[in-house]
């Protein structure tokens, strides 16, 4: 997006600015500086916290902190340990299976609901209404009723099991192979109505014609959607790509609220682990490292997206 | 929205799932009941019962005694109401050793939200204005910077920041997080308003700086009058994200100036005395409402705030 800004002509008024003419020749450093004042905030924002923040952080996950920051270096040591503990390893692994699931099931079930929804259908607000609104509920409100609807004492279990069938087991959130699995539900539930959202305005964008066309040579509709508009819609699904997953990176509020990183451990995520060792456990040359090794991952998925989306424009 | 009559269709629908989705057949179809209609709302109105059934558990429950819980299901509507849960919640439930229940969480919230929303807009419109009407040099630069911190994770900045409130003496107080917030919603926001402005007519601009209007001139005299929508589509967005905020709440303020959903957390997830599910839910729908209010109320406007907020994750 910053790029747009070199193509598109933008008023610029900086040359004439000043206007008053009648000092002399004002210096460069003055010229336009109201907008340069107004804008101290954003260059304090982008130079100090984000620029010095991550510097800061990622220069200290060099070093043996404990319970303060200090600037004594031990190479990669915390590196080492962190990816020889057993907590970091389950982190990555449920990062890994709920990340590449909550993509596939988001996008497919998002764009399942937009094409359906796409069809000149009778109460399309009503319906999108009700897709949307678990997406304007905070991941702990999300996580609580997803909490109590899997409770297995009170939720589906007993009530499966108040209709006769006595051996039903569907009890995610204490079973340590499945609770993973618990959390995407909630996270499903949460999310696939943004999804939803940016692609129908995708599917909006295509340009009726070719619709029109496809039927007059009669292709069927599920082959126009596969061959003809889902490629069409690649910049909509590669955006929502990027912005799922840098969401599913970040994953905390949504695991502490539904399970607390339970039963023993078995659903913890690297945004747990980062809060805990730099808030909990003292130990902030570990919490420095991870939170360095989620950068890199989000890292991982951003450049390339804004390589191809930006860079080839050059 | 969930009435009995949805629930019929829905279960016609089912059996059409079997036919193949062949799409339309010839020229728009006219028939209310074909096989593809019958496919197409059973699905959506099974998706949308889906979707629905959290918060209509969370309503029923919020209103049962706990007898009746522990002997009924989860999706039986209350046999006797009672709005005890409600009251409990907000009033009297405990967090360690306050018990003063939600409402100080709330107005907590209520007092962060307020002036950080205020703050993070004022800021932000003020940059995308400068952004598309006063570029200066290397401005582009810090804008792009800002636009790629919006994808650092948060945990990667939360202890640096920790550290420079400290130093300026606000860790831990509302003041704080109001600073932490506005920081956090400044790409999404700066974003949102350097298109709108860039947006609007050139001439206009142009015209106003003829007439001698300077930078403050022109912004308050008329940019500000001319994009009141995107103000509150910002506003929607941040009342949300930040009444949502968990993180920042959890890391920058102190048990007594905790945000609602720290406290709802605390309240639902505490290990000691018996679970009153009741209460738990009680406090989960009131600390969702208040963006499900604005939700329900702002419609096209919230789709327009989220489809530009989506970056912020």
């Amino acid at each position: 997006m910053p790029e747009s800004v070199a193509t598109t002509p933008t008023p610029n008024p900086s040359p004439q600015g000043g206007g008053a003419a009648a000092t002399a020749r004002p210096s460069r450093l003055f010229r336009n500086l109201n907008a340069k004042v107004a804008s101290i905030p954003m260059i304090l924002t982008a130079m100090v916290v984000f620029v010095g923040g991550t510097g800061w952080t990622i220069l200290h996950s060099f070093t043996n902190s404990r319970l303060l920051p200090r600037l004594n270096f031990i190479g990669l040591a915390q590196y080492e340990r962190l990816w020889t503990t057993p907590r970091w390893l389950v982190s990555i692994e449920n990062l890994l299976i709920y990340g590449s699931l909550s993509l596939i099931f988001s996008l497919l079930i998002g764009f399942m609901l937009a094409a359906l929804l796409d069809q000149k259908i009778r109460f399309e607000d009503t319906f999108r209404t009700i897709f949307l609104y678990p997406f304007a509920l905070s991941f702990v409100v999300t996580g609580l009723v997803w909490q109590w609807l899997l409770n297995p004492d009170f939720g589906i279990q007993h009530v499966v099991r108040g209709l006769g069938w006595e051996s039903f087991v569907f009890n995610p959130l204490y079973d340590k192979d499945l609770v993973i699995y618990g959390i995407l539900f909630a996270g499903l539930w949460q999310g696939t109505g943004l999804v939803m959202c940016l692609m129908l305005a995708g599917l909006r964008g295509i340009d009726e014609d070719i619709w029109k066309a496809a039927r007059v040579d009669g292709i069927p509709m599920w082959k126009t959607y596969l061959f003809i508009v889902i490629p069409m819609m690649r910049p909509v699904f590669v955006t929502t790509l990027v912005i799922i997953a840098s969401g599913i990176v970040r994953v905390y509020d949504l695991v502490v609220a539904q399970t607390s990183g339970g039963p023993a451990l078995a659903s913890e995520v690297p945004a747990k682990y980062v809060y805990d060792y730099m808030f909990a456990a003292q130990n902030l040359g570990q919490g420095f490292a991870a939170s360095t090794m989620m950068l890199l991952t989000v890292a991982i998925v951003v450049v390339p997206w804004a390589y191809l989306e930006f860079g080839r424009r050059r | 929205m969930s009435n009995p009559g949805t629930l019929a269709v829905a279960v016609a629908g089912a059996d059409a799932l079997r036919g193949s989705f062949d799409g339309p057949r010839g020229p728009k179809p006219r028939v209310t009941f074909s096989r593809r209609n019958i496919f197409i709302y059973g699905t959506l109105i099974f998706a949308a019962i889906y979707y629905l059934i959290p918060l209509y558990v969370m309503i029923v429950t919020s209103l049962k005694g706990m007898p009746e819980i522990r002997l009924g299901n989860i999706f039986s509507p209350p046999m006797e109401i009672t709005f005890e849960p409600w009251v409990k919640a907000w009033a009297t439930a405990c967090t360690g050793l306050n018990c003063d229940g939600l409402s100080r969480g709330f107005w907590n919230s209520v007092r962060i939200t307020v002036p950080s929303v205020a703050l993070s807009i004022a800021i932000a419109s003020v940059n995308g204005y400068a952004l598309a009407n006063w570029r200066f040099k290397g401005a582009d630069i810090f804008f792009t910077i800002l636009i790629v911190g919006a994808f650092i994770p948060y945990q990667v900045m939360i202890y640096p920041i920790v550290i420079i409130l400290r130093e300026m003496g606000l860790y831990g107080t509302l003041k704080g997080l109001v600073i932490v917030h506005s920081i956090f919603g400044m790409p999404i926001l700066t974003l949102l308003f350097r298109n709108y402005f860039s947006s609007l007519p050139e001439e206009l601009f142009k015209a106003a700086r003829v007439d001698g209007a300077g930078f403050w001139g022109i912004y308050f005299r008329i940019m500000l009058p001319m994009s009141l929508p995107i103000f509150v589509v910002a506003m929607i967005l941040q009342v949300t994200g930040i009444w949502n905020d968990f993180l920042f709440g959890v890391v920058y303020t102190k048990p007594d100036t905790y945000p609602m959903t720290v406290q709802l957390n605390n309240i639902v997830n505490s290990v000691q005395g018996v679970k009153e599910y009741n209460v738990n839910m009680a406090a989960t729908l009131i600390t969702g409402l208040v963006p499900l209010v604005i939700y329900f109320i702002s419609g096209k406007l919230f789709v327009r705030g989220i489809a530009a907020g989506a970056v912020k994750g």
